[in-house]
């Protein structure tokens, strides 16, 4: 690709998304706006997941370790701006201790204790009521409140969350272009490899799972404020599953596939309403089929019609350099 | 003591039918390295096929529950295998862990869009009279589940060690290429294996539904026992899913009764993580090695 197609191409997404809930309703506006945080969530399993190769079924959970907390702090009378980087230091805390784990077990298994801590989030936040509420949840938080910029209306809401949005992407965008990212990366493909290259593949699979995580809870902190009302059964396994789709969807290990995954997530099934009950029904079939033709996601999609009508230019393996290591 | 006799035989009932469903998970996850993620659904699944045949094409019971288990190895078994597992496999166990996610969306939503939302009475294959063991009062029902399942565990295992295809079975599973090489049909092999994962899942289903009742969200929780189950025994041994399922159904019913029935469901959680934890090849496995 050209080397100014990808600026321009931000920039159109950018310009796009400001522009996009121009004359839109409440609703749609709801709707974009929770497309930008659950891009967040999957811009950190992306990572995560993507990036270091580690599957983590537990994004939900730190959406809620971060949407409780924030709402906590800000019912007591807390400045949002305040109460988030509280939010955000418990959960890349916890996303570290869940990090420990990952160092003894890969693969499936790591899947389903991730599984199994999500779970466990949602059984606290629903049994202890004192806290959270139980399952009647935490109601009335405020929004933010900047003086001059005030965020109760839908619209202001939509462009505070996507000025964050695009903050938490170019971070991202540090974090996988720094020394750090080519770690995780070499973290994911060979991990033998990294460690006698001297990559700490202890901290940096812990650091994986607290990045990430603190990613999810950033997440939960905007989702507080946008319903005002959270409930544990909106951060259960399905919800995890569903932010692990987006990865999937939209291409795990790549830059953007975690806004065109969330946004086909979201987005989708809005278009699908016309079909009423069956939506999931098709829905889930769409996956299905997606991820037999094009498994590397949407984004693996463009690159496949690519190399099919334009053609590749292919180096040959052998001449490659360190060929002969493999 | 009687109290304590009653709790331990119904969590065996239990616990039995969760070994069923995760024998099947085992056997798949060996052939095939397919995490299923559907198949607390391929349990909740045939019962729905009965309770068609009875109530809508008004077949006799027994005639409905073979035509399930039929139908269910025809579609959780082969079409499962032929149109999910065999093209996504080669992109990878994530993407795979994903498209059994979706098909148990799939066959969740078809069964409340299809037949119904609420709970549906399941007619019971054997007498539910209370009956007396030692002061315990348990239901024939529990009793007869119980031995079945064992027995049908029993059955596989003798399959799976003394047949010249059940050892077939355990060859491909074990190192394909070599298999292969010594004359086994792997491929056959593997579809033996979804197969039995489907008549197994389908005989749960027989066993659990009329408990339970047959509701479209069955799937959800008893796929999960299903799953800690099997990690919980050793993944990679029939006996140790055997054990998983009871250890978990007697378990879970010790805690409701005597602990705390809020935290119920933590529990096989917590059981989960300290043995993957502590002992990852699980109790009665054995260590598959495993690099860094």
């Amino acid at each position: 690709m050209r080397r100014w197609i990808r600026p321009a191409l931000i920039g159109l997404a950018i310009i796009l998304a400001i522009l996009a809930p121009v004359g839109q309703g409440n609703y749609i506006t709801y709707v974009l706006t929770s497309w930008l945080i659950f891009s967040i969530a999957a811009m950190g399993l992306n990572l995560t997941l993507g990036y270091a190769g580690q599957i983590s079924l537990a994004q939900a959970s730190f959406m809620a370790i971060g949407g409780y907390t924030t709402a906590l702090l800000t019912l007591a009378g807390w400045h949002w701006m305040l109460a988030l980087p509280v939010a955000l230091s418990f959960c890349f805390v916890v996303g570290l201790m869940l990090g420990y784990p990952a160092l003894r077990v890969k693969g499936h298994f790591l899947a389903f204790v991730t599984l199994a801590f999500n779970t466990l989030v949602f059984l606290i936040l629903r049994n202890e009521e004192w806290l959270t509420g139980g399952n009647y949840g935490l109601v009335g938080m405020p929004r933010p409140d900047f003086g001059l910029f005030s965020t109760m209306k839908q619209h202001h809401f939509y462009y505070f969350t996507l000025t964050i949005t695009i903050v938490a992407a170019v971070i991202m965008w540090w974090i996988v272009r720094s020394p750090w990212g080519r770690a995780f990366k070499a973290l994911r493909e060979n991990p033998i490899r990294a460690e006698s290259l001297g990559v700490d593949t202890r901290r940096l699979t812990l650091l994986a799972f607290a990045i990430g995580s603190t990613y999810g809870g950033l997440a939960g902190a905007l989702v507080t404020p946008l319903v005002q009302f959270i409930e544990p059964a909106s951060f259960g396994v399905a919800h995890s599953l569903r932010i692990l789709l987006m990865v999937v969807v939209g291409g795990a290990g790549f830059f953007f596939g975690p806004f065109l995954g969330a946004g086909v997530v979201i987005i989708l099934p809005e278009f699908l309403r016309f079909t009423e009950g069956y939506y999931l029904i098709i829905y889930a079939a769409l996956v299905i089929v997606m991820l037999v033709f094009t498994p590397k996601g949407l984004i693996g999609l463009g690159a496949l019609l690519r190399d099919r009508f334009w053609g590749k230019r292919v180096a040959r393996g052998d001449l490659k350099q360190g060929a002969q290591l493999k | 003591m009687s109290q304590f006799l009653q709790v331990l035989l119904s969590g065996l009932a239990t616990g039995s039918i969760y070994a069923l469903v995760a024998v099947g998970f085992t056997l798949v996850w060996q052939a095939a390295q397919t995490v299923n993620f559907a198949q607390g659904e391929f349990v909740m699944v045939p019962a729905f096929f009965v309770l068609v045949g009875t109530h809508v094409v008004g077949l006799p019971l027994w005639l409905a529950l073979a035509l399930a288990l039929v139908v269910s190895v025809v579609l959780i078994g082969a079409l499962f295998k032929k149109l999910v597992v065999e093209p996504i496999l080669p992109s990878g166990g994530i993407s795979l862990i994903i498209a059994t996610m979706a098909l148990g969306i799939l066959l969740k939503e078809s069964a409340k869009e299809f037949y119904g939302a609420e709970a549906q009475p399941f007619p019971a294959m054997f007498p539910t009279d209370p009956i007396n063991i030692f002061g315990a009062v348990v239901s024939m029902q529990d009793i007869l589940n119980l031995i079945i399942s064992l027995g049908v565990v029993v059955l596989l295992t003798l399959f799976l060690n003394r047949t010249r295809t059940g050892r077939s079975m355990q060859a491909a599973a074990q190192n394909p290429a070599v298999a292969e090489i010594l004359g086994v049909n792997v491929k056959r092999m593997v579809m033996y294996t979804f197969l039995i994962n489907a008549a197994l899942a389908a005989l749960a289903s027989f066993l659990i539904t009329p408990v339970y009742l047959a509701k479209f969200s069955n799937g959800e929780t008893l796929g999960l026992i299903a799953f800690i189950a099997a990690i919980v025994g050793g993944f990679n041994q029939i006996r140790g899913a055997l054990v998983g399922g009871l250890l978990i159904g007697v378990l879970d019913n010790i805690t409701a009764t005597y602990i705390t029935a809020e935290y119920r469901a933590a529990l096989p959680l917590v059981l989960l993580i300290i043995v993957i934890l502590v002992r990852p090849q699980g109790i009665m496995g054995t260590s598959e090695g495993r690099t860094v």
